[in-house]
């Protein structure tokens, strides 16, 4: 289990970690919707980091794709249309107490989540160490994660599209402007 | 590097959660769904690293359910503010048109 890793990589993954959570604390603080959409997508970038030095560059670049360049387009397309910038919108936290008692249960989340992942996991479940870039170097970035999609999971796979396109539609039908004769 | 990335995984998540309980703001609280589901999604990455490439498929599934969340979520947000001129969340709380 125990294994060692370069000093480079260790800072990098610290480094990234520390981003990510200082953008993420910005994040929930802001005031303008937009500052904060900003500091969010900082906080996807640094997690997309965090993920190739996982060994996960496949789902790097669709996080920096999909969630920062697509998802988050979205949510500035739609403040900039409800146009969320005048005072009564921007003031906007809850008062004293509220906060307090979310901080509260925020603290009570944190050790419950902290104390279940530092439950043991059977050895055996375990991948020997270098598996992951052993896989690399067989099937590519991309084909470690296709290959179990395409095979195991081809049903959800297939079930995920059904549901894109109910989401399509559903948008489509919410966002549609009434018009008097469509009543 | 497991722990490390599963202590981050839970920081940003309870942040997540704090946001969605402080905020008022429908928008921001529907990013800080987002944060929580960026969040599992790095729990998914670390244990995919140190126990089989499986977690990386449901990262690939969580990412098409966030994009289709966030695609009706942001057309009932705005069918909302048509509606009522407003996104606070205090204002919104009648169940009736």
């Amino acid at each position: 289990m125990q294994q060692h890793y370069p000093l480079f990589y260790t800072f990098h993954f610290y480094f990234f970690g520390v981003v990510a959570i200082a953008s993420a604390l910005a994040f929930v603080t802001r005031k303008s919707p937009v500052a904060a959409a900003l500091w969010l997508v900082n906080t996807m970038f640094s997690l997309s980091a965090i993920f190739v030095l996982l060994d996960a560059q496949f789902i790097g670049v669709m996080q920096v794709l999909v969630y920062a360049g697509a998802i988050m387009v979205v949510f500035l397309f739609v403040i900039m249309l409800l146009n969320l910038g005048h005072p009564s919108e921007i003031a906007d936290t809850r008062g004293k107490w509220p906060v307090f008692a979310a901080s509260l249960i925020g603290i009570v989340m944190l050790s419950m989540i902290m104390s279940i992942s530092r439950g043991r996991i059977a050895a055996d479940f375990q991948v020997p160490v270098g598996f992951a870039a052993q896989q690399m170097e067989k099937y590519g970035a991309v084909g470690t994660v296709a290959r179990p999609l395409f095979n195991e999971y081809l049903l959800a796979f297939e079930l995920t599209s059904v549901l894109l396109l109910v989401a399509i539609a559903g948008a489509v039908v919410l966002g549609r402007r009434k018009t008097a004769d469509a009543r | 590097m497991l722990a490390e990335s599963l202590a981050l995984s839970a920081v940003l998540f309870t942040i997540g959660v704090v946001g969605v309980l402080t905020r008022r703001n429908a928008i921001i609280i529907f990013m800080c769904v987002e944060l929580m589901l960026n969040a599992v999604n790095l729990t998914f990455v670390a244990f995919s690293r140190f126990y089989g490439a499986e977690g990386q498929v449901f990262v690939v599934f969580v990412m098409t359910v966030a994009a289709a969340e966030a695609a009706v979520g942001l057309a009932i947000i705005i069918a909302i503010f048509r509606h009522r001129q407003t996104v606070n969340l205090q204002d919104i709380n009648l169940l009736k048109g």
